[in-house]
């Protein structure tokens, strides 16, 4: 396997400057909706500029280039330590290269590496499988909407959230109530039922990788994503919670098995600025979807 | 479309509503986390007598916050023969200095604080009682307000990080919205009323 430090730069160049077609057709048909004139038509119109600005320019759709998250499936024999150190230096030159910004900061002292290096950053999830090529996936995950991700316990009593889809919808949308603008709404939420606090978690933003536009192979769960995506925009926050049609672009639900005794739902928000971009290696030929 | 010039003047303030778009223009600062924290600590919980090392620090950002603005954002900078230029440059997310924003208003006399996702209640307060306001940007949107961003003059404790430090810029027709003004209106207040209620329906029974 050859070096891949360039390709992984091109990666992050990618993600951080162009967004994915169908986030941009769903902030396109969003602003459609909104009324002419709104500060929430005003709010979208402006993102679409700037997307557009920020491919030509190549330069970060968002000052907050967020924590890189990084999906690698290979196959047998590749060393994930070396695609890991080549990982980790395409990161620092694409922070010399203001594609990110210097965003790990040493969670005591403060201070912050310089370079988007540190520890156990960036996040790096390996998975061998059949394939003969390798295929890298980043997403880039800014902070604002990672603070307003949560996590709930079932039943919860409050929100009279019992353990079953119903319960799940109820303590998802409080959590879009609860995260009004601050996610930079309009958002995508990724949603996990399921596992322990820990996978429930890293399950929430694997739904993140996905399309807008695919389908659920579970019909149940493709039939509470429509709910919720229908419901949260009831809510009319709207884009930056100026108030509005639209509050989500985009709803995906997942689950994993878990502990009779436990029932975690984990909702992973996801600004408008879904940055996610992938590479295929195939012998010599690199290429970016 | 308002026009507002550092420095603003508090009849200028007053003039504006919740909801009015704004075009900003002049030299204003950036801060957030970090320098929020240290300007409480050095000059407000000192009563305005600093240490010594920071005497001359408390000079320059009272000059500069007088009658100016704070951006809370976090740029992604780029540095070529020796000049500074702000690539990509949108609010962060304004309630984290919630416990700080009211004092630092009041003590250094600041007119506007820019960010995204608006503040609470001491803010408002501190907005109607010094007459300040709040400007909302759109998050996100960092490559086209760094295109509004004409210069960066200087920057002050870069100790601090890229993000977190006091960048000083001048700015022309940064396009904000006054989403908490000084007369004790706050839209975000009012859309968590709203989307509060709404959830309630839909959740019943």
């Amino acid at each position: 396997m050859h070096d891949l430090t360039d390709a992984f730069v091109e990666l992050i160049r990618r993600a951080a400057t162009q967004l994915p077609d169908d986030m941009k057709k769903a902030i396109r048909e969003a602003k459609e909706k909104e009324d002419p004139g709104s500060a929430a038509a005003g709010a979208l119109d402006t993102i679409l500029k700037n997307v557009e600005m920020a491919r030509e320019k190549s330069t970060p759709i968002c000052q907050d280039t967020g924590t890189p998250i990084f999906q690698i499936y290979y196959p047998l024999g590749v060393s994930t330590r070396k695609l890991s150190d080549q990982i980790r230096k395409a990161c620092a030159i694409a922070t010399e290269k203001a594609y990110l910004r210097p965003n790990a900061v040493d969670s005591l002292t403060g201070k912050n590496s310089g370079d988007n290096t540190g520890i156990d950053y960036p996040t790096m999830h390996f998975h061998e499988w059949d394939e003969e090529g390798i295929k890298v996936q980043l997403i880039l995950k800014g902070g604002g909407c990672e603070n307003v991700s949560t996590q709930y316990k079932l039943p919860n009593t409050e929100l009279g959230a019992g353990r079953d889809l119903e319960g799940v919808r109820r303590v998802v949308l409080d959590a879009v109530n609860k995260a009004q603008g601050l996610g930079c709404a309009p958002g995508v939420l990724g949603i996990a039922i399921g596992g322990d606090r820990g996978s429930s978690y890293i399950k929430s933003k694997e739904q993140l990788f996905r399309p807008l536009d695919d389908t659920n192979d579970d019909p149940d769960m493709g039939a509470m994503e429509d709910r919720i995506l229908e419901e949260g925009n009831e809510l009319g926050i709207g884009p930056m919670g100026f108030g509005g049609k639209t509050t989500l672009l985009g709803v995906k639900m997942g689950k994993l098995h878990r502990l009779p005794a436990s029932y975690f739902v984990s909702v992973a928000y996801m600004c408008w600025a879904n940055r996610r971009a992938t590479m295929l290696v195939n012998g010599e030929e690199i290429s970016y979807a | 479309m308002h026009k507002l010039t550092v420095p603003i003047s508090e009849e200028a303030i007053r003039e504006l509503k919740a909801g009015d778009p704004v075009s900003l223009n002049g030299v204003i600062v950036t801060g957030r986390d970090a320098a929020h924290k240290y300007l409480i600590d050095n000059f407000v919980k000192t009563g305005g007598q600093p240490p010594a090392a920071e005497q001359d620090m408390y000079a320059t950002l009272q000059t500069l916050l007088k009658e100016s603005v704070i951006y809370h954002c976090g740029p992604v900078v780029q540095q070529t023969d020796g000049i500074w230029k702000f690539v990509a440059a949108g609010p962060t997310t304004s309630i984290r200095e919630e416990p700080y924003q009211a004092d630092v208003i009041e003590h250094f006399n600041v007119r506007a604080v820019i960010g995204k996702g608006g503040m609470g209640a001491k803010t408002l307060q501190a907005c109607q009682d010094f007459g300040a306001v709040y400007l909302h940007a759109i998050g996100g949107a960092a490559t086209l307000i760094a295109e509004s961003v004409k210069e960066v003059i200087t920057v002050h404790k870069m100790e601090f990080g890229v993000p977190e430090a006091f960048w000083v810029i001048r700015v022309e027709d940064f396009p904000v919205v006054v989403t908490m003004d000084s007369h004790g209106n706050s839209l975000h207040k009012q859309m968590l009323e709203q989307s509060t209620e709404k959830f309630a329906q839909l959740i019943k029974g």
